[in-house]
């Protein structure tokens, strides 16, 4: 309340002095009262519409044309091709749409596991560090190293661990533990699946530690003295007190982690190069190779605008569905 | 509460909006002009060692040329993963290099953009005729019936590299010349850790290569003569299981090798833990490597039967590098003098000695530099048994839709699970459904 009435004021101020106060102060200052915020806004409006919805708007005129190396040039000139391009990609009797199929399903279960991981591991670390013991601050900017590194040295170093012959997710899991009968392939087939979640989650976890961890100092400790008075013992406090007030938190961070993780491209691209092994053949490495590999551009646009709709969707019901539930825990 | 909204909102419309930004793109027009005469960008693709190498090599070059001219050259050399991406976003956006190397079976792919300057007999005349350039590398400058799109710098053919030390110490006096020599071969080698033959099995266009020349002994092309692709006939299938079964069935490539993309399987051969790879111009590398030029001997890619050449003894594809000049250049008449200064017989001797190909200007190739064992395998391979890839529009699709399929084929190999005549196919069919549908 405090901001708005100090915008109120200063609106005041500035319209008895200004040229159009000839017609009425009262109808002026109501303008710039509502004016100001909007004007406010402009530059990042403007930011937004270049950088952002200009694209998008491209890439959906794109997506109903038949845009291939001939006319990649000048690609105002490339013919329209209807909805074609999208009935190709949801046409799943046919090879396209199976293959983009299968990578909606991989990615859909790629990211449940690695959200839930990186949920799981930064609370019960946030969790942890909530006690002072010595080396606490050394140990919590460990934790964030993985945040801190460039993505693509990281990754490009999980690559060379995930080597069959010389690397040394190998040398420990077969060489030294003898857990395999033979060195294992991480980087193609069916373990390349379990290679990325292990790389995505080592460099989605400490966001979520980071974010609970912040989470977690916005809990009045009162409230847990008075549980423990009250015989609460740790696991009771942390479900009856600890989750709720993270709710709003972890609202946000779910959300976050689910799109990032949705849409990464990195980390598979670094991990497999151009053609993802089919186990782990993430969608965003999929529209890439339907766009830039088999310069399929507009089916390649199409399919963006069907990831589009489809975070969209879930994105909106998740936010309906948890803002719902919270107002009536606030009821 | 409000401001946790907010974040997630536009945490949302963030996301949501690169997702749906992956494509962009704008336009480009006009054939170039002379507006900018003194300055020039040349994107070299990687033949050296190292960027560093081609750096070293190149730049004394290009302050040659522009004490003969006075145009200065800016030179960045992109590494091959990267190269065709590059170029293709140059060609989309209008805002390229004036000057570029393309691998040279990209050719009739990028011609098809229409970003590349024609080389009609005008713009050869400018550089020296047409005449001056070996008929097999003209043959892999654009398709046919078109003028070229590209002019030929570096010519590559593959060949046998064979470890004369691992070779004798299995007993073996001479390199094979049959595929069926060289499985043998391979079996005598491959025991302790040793292996027979290398692979890249994870390099898209090193399958391809493969892929192509067991295609060609096979009798099978990939594309019909009106240029639809053709990937899954049995003579297409049969090649391409005749070459992972190399490892699957033969057992002569250690499994490893169906992860290998960074040119490891050179590095093991330098090493000795493989006796043979079949690859291009390899001695710089394996100079590099520390391997002495004797310890390796060169044979030609072995043949069904009797000895390479034409048809189905065709044992290599037709490697190389081609100049290119983007249509939009700001500098055309700049851009001809380098391409003329590039293919000269001097630049061609100088250049094509430093990365160990062979030059594809008739004059050049016949200098002395060019008469050791090795390349002379090398001119002799280009010379009767090369044989151009399809040079149609839908090439650079064929070498990544077919060279994944031959990469999956590889990982199904290393795991040991079966690769059957049908499971080929199956792949093949995949490739062949994931072209651009006409």
């Amino acid at each position: 309340m405090t901001t708005t009435a100090t915008v109120e004021a200063r609106g005041r101020t500035a319209s008895t002095r200004s040229p159009g106060a000839a017609r009425g102060p009262r109808r002026t200052g109501r303008i710039r009262r509502i004016g100001l915020p909007y004007l406010l806004l402009l530059p990042a409006l403007l930011l937004e519409l270049l950088v952002h919805l200009v694209p998008m708007a491209i890439g959906i005129v794109m997506s109903f044309k038949e845009l291939t190396q001939f006319y990649i040039r000048d690609w105002g000139t490339a013919p329209w091709s209807g909805i074609d391009n999208y009935r190709m990609s949801v046409d799943f009797n046919a090879p396209v749409g199976d293959a983009l199929l299968h990578s909606f399903l991989v990615t859909c279960g790629f990211t449940l596991l690695s959200v839930a991981l990186c949920w799981l591991i930064g609370t019960a670390a946030a969790l942890y560090m909530q006690d002072t013991f010595r080396g606490r601050g050394l140990l919590r900017a460990l934790f964030l190293v993985p945040y801190a590194l460039p993505v693509y040295a990281a990754v490009v170093t999980w690559a060379f661990m995930f080597q069959h012959d010389n690397g040394l997710v190998n040398h420990v899991l077969h060489d030294q533990l003898h857990l395999t009968d033979e060195p294992s392939f991480w980087l193609i087939g069916g373990n390349s699946f379990v290679a990325l979640l292990t790389v995505s989650v080592w460099k989605g976890w400490p966001f979520a530690f980071l974010i609970v961890m912040a989470g977690l100092q916005n809990i009045p400790k009162d409230l847990y003295e008075a549980a423990a008075l009250d015989g609460a013992g740790l696991w009771q406090q942390i479900r009856r007190i600890t989750l709720p007030s993270l709710r709003p938190v972890n609202q946000v961070l779910v959300l976050v982690l689910f799109l990032w993780t949705f849409n990464d491209f990195n980390t598979p691209y670094v991990l497999f190069g151009r053609a993802a092994p089919q186990a782990a053949d993430l969608i965003s490495i999929h529209i890439y190779q339907a766009s830039f590999v088999t310069w399929n551009f507009g089916t390649g646009s199409a399919m963006s605008v069907l990831l589009l709709l489809f975070l969209l969707v879930v994105t909106g019901a998740y936010l309906a569905l948890t803002s719902r539930g919270r107002r009536r825990a606030d009821a | 509460m409000r401001s946790i909204r907010a974040a997630a909102v536009g945490a949302v419309t963030m996301s949501l909006a690169l997702a749906a930004s992956a494509c962009g793109g704008g336009s480009s027009t006009g054939g170039g002009s002379n507006d900018s005469p003194k300055t020039l960008t040349y994107w070299a693709s990687n033949q050296g060692a190292s960027i560093e190498v081609d750096k070293k090599v190149l730049q004394p070059e290009l302050d040659k040329f522009e004490k003969q001219t006075g145009i200065k050259v800016k030179l960045e050399v992109v590494p091959w993963s990267d190269l065709l991406n590059r170029i293709l976003t140059a060609t989309t956006s209008g805002q390229g290099p004036d000057v570029l190397n393309i691998g040279n079976t990209w050719s009739a792919s990028l011609q098809a953009t229409g970003a590349l300057l024609p080389w009609d007999a005008e713009n050869f005349g400018k550089i020296g005729g047409k005449d001056r350039f070996v008929d097999s590398a003209l043959g892999s400058t654009g398709a046919q019936g078109k003028d070229p799109a590209a002019v030929p710098l570096y010519s590559m053919a593959y060949a046998l590299y064979y470890n004369k030390k691992m070779f004798a110490d299995a007993g073996l006096s001479k390199p094979p010349a049959t595929w069926d020599e060289l499985i043998a071969d391979g079996k005598k080698i491959s025991t302790g850790g040793k292996w027979g033959l290398g692979a890249e099995g994870s390099n898209l266009s090193e399958n391809i290569h493969h892929a192509f020349v067991f295609g060609k002994q096979h009798g099978a092309d990939f594309f019909t003569s009106d240029g639809k692709p053709d990937f899954t006939s049995e003579k297409a299938v049969a090649a391409i299981k005749q070459y992972v079964d190399l490892m699957a069935t033969d057992k002569i490539i250690a499994p490893g090798n169906a992860e290998y993309a960074q040119n490891q399987s050179l590095s093991d051969f330098a090493k000795g833990k493989t006796a043979m790879v079949l690859w291009q111009t390899a001695s710089a590398t394996l100079k590099n490597l520390g391997m002495k030029d004797d310890d390796w001997g060169v044979a030609p890619v072995p043949v069904p039967s009797g000895t390479p050449g034409t048809g189905t003894n065709v044992n290599s594809m037709v490697a190389g590098i081609n100049l290119a000049v983007f249509k939009n250049t700001r500098n055309r008449d700049g851009a001809t003098k380098f391409v003329k200064f590039m293919t000269s017989d001097d630049e061609q001797k100088l250049l094509n000695t430093a990365y160990g190909s062979i030059p594809p200007v008739r004059s050049a190739q016949s200098d002395a530099a060019f008469n050791s064992p090795a390349t002379t395998v090398l001119k002799d391979t280009l010379a009767k048994s090369a044989a151009a890839l399809p040079q149609v529009a839908d090439e650079s699709q064929f070498e990544t839709t077919v060279g994944t399929a031959v990469k999956e084929l590889f990982a199904d190999a290393a795991a040991g699970r079966p690769v059957t005549t049908a499971s080929v196919k199956a792949k093949l069919e995949k490739a062949q459904q994931q072209m651009p549908a006409k």
